[in-house]
C-alpha cells in the first residue's frame, strides 16, 4: 500500500536450485545494498557505480559471508518498478538465497507483499494502462495463495502458540488500559515489575518460535508428494522406508485443523511433504475406502505424485482412473513388489503412463536410489516447483516475530526506564497486531471487546 | 393548517449539548440561526451524571475549546469540584474532570445561547424534514409552521420515540420526564435513513439529608484547579470546592439484586434496545463480574442550590421496591430517601455509516447530525460532533471546504471516524486505547493541534490565534536553547541530583539529557539552569513533555507520516463499485454502503482486506490516468 517504503522479495522461481534472484526495489535500496556486498577485494564502493551495471562479490551479515553474488545496480526511473532496484543473483542454492533474502530485510528492507513489485510498476507509470487489469489479476492470485499459505502452511502448533502468546498480551493491555480509563476503580501502581516477569516467558515463547524459522518448521515447505495406489500395493512400506532411511525428518504433526499427516523429508537438500490421509497405515485403503474421488482431491493439490502399482498382482479399473489422474500432473510410476512374481511387467506399465516407471521393491530396500535420483533431476531441471510464495510467507513471518520481540523488548526498556504505565501499551499492542499479521487477524475491537468482557469499570 | 413560512440559513434541532455547540458554531459563522428544543427550560440539560470530562472525554471538550466551542468556558464557570485524573501516568493520559452544577451550567449555556447574535431559540417539536431530489429545504413542527433553511443539523440526542423503564413500568418520555420526539423517525425512514435503537440508563438521585456520610470516604478535588479553556485565566478557577463520596455495594447488596434478576426488564426481554457495555447497570455488573463482592459507589452532588446527589455506580432498571430495597443495603445509605428513581432509557438513533467524516448524510445534501442521534453516547462526545455538525453546516452554506479531523490530529477525529466507518452496536463512548497515536493527541497540546483549524474557519479571533504562535514560539526557543544548555559535575549539580534521588555526573552533559531521567524534569532543574528565561508555565510544560518522551514522540510523528499518505488519497464520491470486476463481493457491498472518502478510510472498514485496497489503488491510477 505505502510506496516509500523498500521492498525485497525472491524475484525468480524456486525451482532450479542452481541461481536465484532477489529483488529489491524503493527509495533505501542502494543504503541497504551499501551495508550487505563487497567486492572480491572490498575496494569497490556500491554507492558509486554506475547504473545499470553488474558486479561481482559478496553479500556480509557483519562479518559472516552470506553467498557469493552477482549484484545488478538499476537506478529509477528506468527500471521495472521505477523505483531504485537492486538484484543479487545468488550462487548458492535454496538456503543461500534464504539467508540473503533475510539479510537484505535485517538490513532494511521489508518483505514484498504479494503482487507489490507489479503493482509499484503500475503506480509508477511503468506499465501501461492496457495491462492493468493484468495487474489487478495478479495482485489477487498471489494474494490467494499467500492467503491460503499463511493460513494452510501455517502449523496447528504454531498457531496455537502465537494465539496463547496473543492473548496473553492482549490481556496485559486491556487492564492497563482499563485502568487508565477508570482510575478511580482499577489501579495499576507499580504494574510494571508483575508486567516485566510476565513479559519474560513471552518474549521466550516468541524465541522459540524464531528459532524454529530457520529449519523450516514454522511453515509447510517442500515440494507436496502424494502417494497414491490400490491397497496392498505398498504404500505404507514405501512411505515407511522413505522416511526410515531419512535421518533429516524434519517433522512430523497431526495437523490440528485437518486430518492429514505429513511428513517432511529431504532428498539431496530437496524437501518433500509427504502428505498421508489420517490413519491411512492403520485402517485400510483410502482408495477402497473413500474411493478415487478423494485420492483425486489429494493429487490435485500435489506437486508430485508418486503412484505404487503392485507387481505381482493384475492391472484393473482402480489403475486406470488413477492412470487417468496423472496425465496432467508430475508423476512417478514405481512398480513395487518386484521381488515377487510378476503379473504387471515395466514395459507394460510404461507402454500406459507418460509418466517414468521405476522397478522397485520396498521390502527388498531395492530401488529406492533410483527414487531418490529420478526426484533430483525432475527438481533441477524445472520440472517440479513450488511455489515460491510459501517460501516467501515464511520470511514474512519471521519478520513479524522479530518485530514483536523487539516491540515487548521495548516495552521492558520502557520498565526499565521508570516509564508510567500507559507507555507499556503502546508497545504491546504493536507485538499484538504483529504477531495478528501472521495468523492473519486483525485488531479491530479486540481490545475494547477484552476491557469490557474482563474488567468491570464504568459508572 | 398553519400557514407560517420563515427562512434561516441554518435550522439546528434539539439543544443539549451537541445542539447548543452546533447552534453557537453556525451563528458565530454568521449565520442565520434557529434552534428548536421540546422545552427551552431543559437547554444544555445534564440527564445523567453530574461531570463533564474524565478520561478521554477531558481531551474532547480541550479539542471543543481549541476549536472554538463553549463547553469548555461554561464548566469552567459552573463547575464544583476538579480533579486532573491519572496524574501518575503519562501526559499523554492525564484528563481533567469536573463535577459540575448542573444548573449552573445549564444556565450559563442558556445564557450564551440567548445572547449570541444570528441565533434564534424556538420552542417546539420538529416532526417532519423537508427534502427535495436529495437535498434539504428545511423542518416542519407540530403545528405545520415550517422553517425553510439551507443546512439542518439534527441534534434530538435521547428523545426520538424516548421510553424510560424501570422494573414493568414504562413511560414514553425523554429523560426526566420531559416530552420526546415522537415524529421525526418516521420522516427519517421515508427519506431512507436507517435507524438503530439504542438505550442507556441512569442511577437514582437521593436526599442529600438522609445520607450518613460517617460511613463513606471524602473524596475532595485538586489543591491547584486546571482550566478547561485555553481562554480561561487560571486565577479565575481556584474555588472553593465541593466534596463528594466514596462507599460500596456488598454481598447482601448482589444478593438483593440476583434475587430480583426475573423482574428486570432487560432480562426478561421488555427492553430490546442495545446498552453500553462500559456502563453497566448494577445489574449487569453483579452478573458479569460474580466473583466480585463489592462495587465501588460514588455520592455526587448535582449542584450547590439542591439537597440531590448522584449515586453513581449504580445505575438500574429494576423495579422500584427492589430499588428501595437495593439502594438501602449500601453503607450510608441505610436511611436514604430516594427523590429519583433509577430508570432505562431507550431511543431512535441512526446507522451513522450513512454519514461523511463532515457527519453529513451522504444521501440528503445539506443533513448534518451531531450527538447521541449519531449512535455515540456522553455529552463531551456529543458537544465535539455538536461543533463539527455546526461548523460544517455553516461551511455548506457558505460553500466553503468542510472540516473533517482525522485520527491523527484529535480524539474527535478518532470520534468521528470510529462512527461512520466501523461497525457500531452500542453507544460509542470515547477511551484512550481507542486513539492510535495518543502520545500526541494530548489534552495539554489541544490548542497546538486545533487552534489553526479554529482560526481557518473563523471560530478563533486573531488575537487567540496570535497568542498561540508566540506560544509555539516560546516552545521551540526553549526546547533549542535546553538541548544546548552543559551542565558540568559542579557541587550545585551533584547536590541536586543527590536530593532528587538521580545518579550524580560523571562528566558533562546537557539540560535536555537530565530532563530525560525519570526521576527529573524541567521545571526541577531550574536552579542550575542559569539563563533559563522566565516562561508561562503551560509552555514550560510542553517543553518538558516534548524533550522527555522524546523518543516515544518520534516514532509515532513516524507512523502518523505512513497514516497520512493513505488518508490524502482521495476516492471520488461517486465510484461505481460494481465496475471493479476484481474487488471481492464482501468487498464491493462493504464500499458501497460506507462510499469512504480516501484510502486510508477504506482500508479501516471491516471486510476490505489489504489485497482490495491494492486492487482499488490501482483501479484509482487507471482512472486518473
Amino acid at each position: 500500500m505505502d510506496t516509500k517504503t523498500t521492498i525485497a522479495a525472491v524475484a525468480s522461481a524456486m525451482s532450479t536450485a542452481g541461481i536465484g534472484i532477489i529483488r529489491i526495489s524503493g527509495p533505501e535500496c542502494m543504503d541497504i545494498i551499501h551495508k550487505v556486498y563487497r567486492s572480491k577485494k572490498n575496494k569497490k564502493n556500491i554507492m558509486d557505480v554506475p547504473t545499470h551495471t553488474i558486479h561481482y562479490g559478496f553479500i556480509y551479515d557483519g562479518e559472516q559471508v552470506i553467498d557469493e553474488v552477482l549484484v545488478m545496480i538499476m537506478r529509477g526511473p528506468h527500471t521495472y518498478t521505477g523505483e531504485d532496484t537492486v538484484e543479487i543473483d545468488c550462487h548458492g542454492g535454496i538456503l543461500a538465497m534464504r539467508r540473503v533474502l533475510e539479510t537484505v530485510i535485517k538490513y532494511g528492507a521489508r518483505p514484498a507483499e504479494p503482487g507489490e513489485f507489479t503493482k509499484r510498476a503500475f503506480l509508477n507509470g511503468r506499465i501501461d494502462l492496457s495491462q492493468a487489469e493484468a495487474v489487478i489479476d495478479v495482485i489477487n492470485a498471489k494474494n490467494e495463495y499467500a492467503l491460503k499459505s499463511s493460513m494452510n502452511q501455517l502449523k496447528g502448533s504454531v498457531l496455537q502458540a502465537i494465539g496463547e502468546i496473543r492473548s496473553k498480551i492482549l490481556y496485559h493491555i486491556a487492564y492497563i488500559e482499563s485502568a487508565l480509563d477508570d482510575p478511580e476503580h482499577i489501579s495499576i501502581d507499580g504494574y510494571g515489575e508483575s508486567l516485566k516477569n510476565e513479559i519474560l516467558p513471552l518474549r521466550e515463547n516468541i524465541q522459540k518460535l524464531l528459532d524454529t524459522t530457520g529449519e523450516g518448521k514454522l511453515i509447510h515447505e517442500g515440494i507436496k508428494t502424494v502417494i497414491v495406489g490400490k491397497p496392498n500395493a505398498g504404500k505404507s512400506s514405501l512411505l515407511n522406508l522413505l522416511v526410515g532411511e531419512n535421518r533429516a525428518i524434519v517433522t512430523d504433526i497431526a495437523g490440528t485443523t485437518r486430518d492429514i499427516l505429513e511428513e517432511t523429508i529431504t532428498l539431496h537438500g530437496i524437501s518433500l511433504r509427504m502428505i498421508d490421509t489420517a490413519g491411512i497405515r492403520s485402517t485400510e485403503d483410502v482408495i477402497e475406502k473413500i474411493g478415487v474421488q478423494k485420492a483425486k482431491e489429494y493429487a490435485e493439490d500435489a506437486d508430485l505424485i508418486l503412484y505404487v502399482v503392485d507387481a505381482s498382482d493384475e492391472l484393473d479399473e482402480n489403475d486406470f482412473e488413477i492412470m487417468e489422474l496423472l496425465k496432467s500432473k508430475k508423476a512417478i510410476v514405481l512398480l513395487n513388489k518386484t521381488d515377487l512374481d510378476i503379473r504387471t511387467s515395466q514395459e507394460k506399465l510404461q507402454g500406459m503412463v507418460d509418466a517414468p516407471v521405476l522397478a522397485i521393491s520396498a521390502r527388498e530396500e531395492r530401488g529406492i536410489d533410483l527414487l531418490e535420483g529420478r526426484i533430483k533431476e525432475m527438481f533441477f531441471a524445472g520440472e517440479l516447483q513450488f511455489n515460491d510464495e510459501v517460501y516467501i510467507t515464511n520470511v514474512r513471518h519471521k519478520a513479524a516475530l522479530e518485530a514483536a520481540q523487539d516491540s515487548l523488548g521495548l516495552v521492558l526498556q520502557s520498565i526499565a526506564d521508570g516509564m508510567p504505565e500507559d507507555f507499556y501499551s503502546i508497545d504491546l499492542m504493536n507485538g499484538y497486531e504483529e504477531l495478528g499479521s501472521i495468523t492473519g487477524e486483525t485488531v479491530g475491537e479486540d481490545l475494547v471487546n477484552e476491557i469490557f468482557s474482563k474488567f468491570c469499570t464504568g459508572k | 393548517m398553519n400557514g407560517l413560512v420563515e427562512n434561516y440559513d441554518v435550522v439546528v434541532i434539539g439543544a443539549g449539548h451537541a445542539g447548543c455547540e452546533a447552534a453557537l458554531a453556525a451563528a458565530r459563522l454568521g449565520l442565520e440561526t434557529i434552534v428548536f428544543t421540546v422545552s427551552v427550560d431543559s437547554i444544555a440539560l445534564m440527564p445523567c451524571n453530574p461531570n463533564i470530562g474524565g478520561s478521554s472525554k477531558g481531551h474532547l471538550v480541550r479539542e471543543i475549546d481549541a476549536l472554538g466551542g463553549e463547553m469548555g468556558k461554561n464548566i469552567d464557570k459552573t463547575f464544583i469540584q476538579s480533579k486532573m485524573l491519572n496524574q501518575s501516568k503519562g501526559p499523554a493520559v492525564h484528563s481533567l474532570r469536573a463535577q459540575a452544577d448542573k444548573n449552573a451550567y445549564s444556565r450559563g449555556m442558556r445564557k450564551v445561547l440567548e445572547n449570541t447574535d444570528h441565533l434564534t431559540v424556538k420552542q417546539a417539536e420538529v416532526t417532519k424534514l423537508l427534502v427535495e431530489d436529495q437535498v434539504i429545504q428545511g423542518v416542519e413542527t407540530y403545528s405545520g409552521a415550517k422553517y425553510m433553511a439551507r443546512a439542518v443539523v439534527l441534534c434530538t440526542g435521547t428523545y426520538l420515540k424516548a421510553r424510560c423503564i424501570y422494573g414493568d413500568i414504562s413511560n414514553y418520555t425523554g429523560p426526566n420526564g420531559l416530552q420526546p420526539a415522537n415524529y421525526l423517525t418516521d420522516s427519517l425512514k421515508e427519506n431512507g435513513v436507517e435507524m438503530f435503537r439504542f438505550k442507556t440508563g441512569t442511577p437514582a438521585r437521593i436526599d442529600k439529608r438522609s445520607i450518613d456520610f460517617s460511613k463513606m470516604e471524602e473524596q475532595f478535588g485538586d489543591e491547584k484547579v486546571v482550566p478547561f479553556s485555553f481562554s480561561t485565566d487560571p486565577a479565575d478557577v481556584q474555588i472553593d470546592q465541593a466534596s463528594c463520596w466514596l462507599t460500596y455495594t456488598n454481598e447482601h447488596t448482589h444478593e438483593i439484586i440476583r434475587a430480583n434478576l426475573d423482574r428486570s426488564p432487560l432480562y426478561s426481554g421488555m427492553i430490546e434496545g442495545t446498552g453500553p457495555r462500559y456502563c453497566p447497570s448494577i445489574e449487569d455488573k453483579v452478573v458479569k463480574f460474580a466473583d466480585k463482592n463489592r462495587h465501588q459507589v460514588f455520592i455526587e452532588p448535582e449542584g450547590l442550590y439542591t439537597n440531590e446527589m448522584y449515586v453513581g455506580g449504580m445505575s438500574s432498571s429494576l423495579p422500584e421496591d427492589v430499588q428501595h430495597e437495593m439502594y438501602h443495603s449500601v453503607a450510608g445509605l441505610e436511611h436514604v430517601k430516594i427523590v429519583r428513581n433509577a430508570y432505562a432509557i431507550e431511543y431512535d438513533c441512526i446507522n451513522p455509516r450513512q454519514l461523511t467524516a463532515a457527519l453529513q448524510f451522504k444521501a440528503i445534501k445539506g443533513l448534518f447530525s451531531g450527538g447521541q442521534f449519531n449512535g455515540s453516547s456522553g455529552y463531551e462526545e456529543a458537544a465535539a460532533q455538536g461543533l463539527v455538525a455546526g461548523v460544517n453546516a455553516a461551511q455548506y452554506v457558505k460553500g466553503k471546504d468542510l472540516l473533517i479531523l482525522d485520527r491523527s490530529e484529535s480524539y474527535i477525529g478518532v470520534l468521528i471516524d470510529d462512527l461512520v466507518t466501523k461497525e457500531n452496536h452500542e453507544p460509542y463512548r470515547m477511551m484512550t486505547s481507542r486513539a492510535e497515536y495518543r502520545l500526541l493527541l494530548r489534552q495539554d497540546n489541544a490548542d497546538q493541534r486545533l487552534r489553526k483549524k479554529g482560526y481557518e474557519v473563523g471560530l478563533i479571533s486573531q488575537e487567540q490565534y496570535e497568542a498561540l504562535l508566540l506560544k509555539e514560539q516560546q516552545i521551540e526557543e526553549e526546547i533549542h536553547r535546553v538541548e544546548h544548555v552543559n551542565i558540568g559535575s559542579s557541587t550545585e549539580v551533584q547536590n541536586l541530583l543527590e536530593v532528587n534521588h538521580s545518579t550524580v555526573l560523571k562528566s558533562g552533559t546537557t539540560m535536555a539529557e537530565l530532563i530525560k531521567r525519570p526521576e527529573l524534569n524541567y521545571m526541577m532543574l531550574a536552579p542550575i539552569d542559569k539563563n533559563r528565561p522566565e516562561l508561562p508555565e503551560d509552555v514550560q510544560e510542553q517543553v518538558n513533555i516534548n524533550i522527555k518522551y522524546e523518543g516515544y514522540i518520534k516514532r509515532q510523528l513516524k507512523q502518523v507520516e505512513q497514516f497520512k499518505k493513505l488518508e490524502t488519497k482521495r476516492i471520488p464520491e461517486d465510484l461505481d463499485y460494481e465496475t471493479i470486476k476484481s474487488l471481492r463481493i464482501e468487498a464491493k457491498q462493504k464500499l458501497e454502503l460506507y462510499r469512504p472518502m480516501n484510502i486510508g478510510q477504506a482500508s479501516r472498514i471491516s471486510g476490505v482486506s489489504p489485497a482490495d485496497i491494492s486492487v482499488l489503488l490501482v483501479f484509482l491510477e487507471q482512472m486518473r490516468r
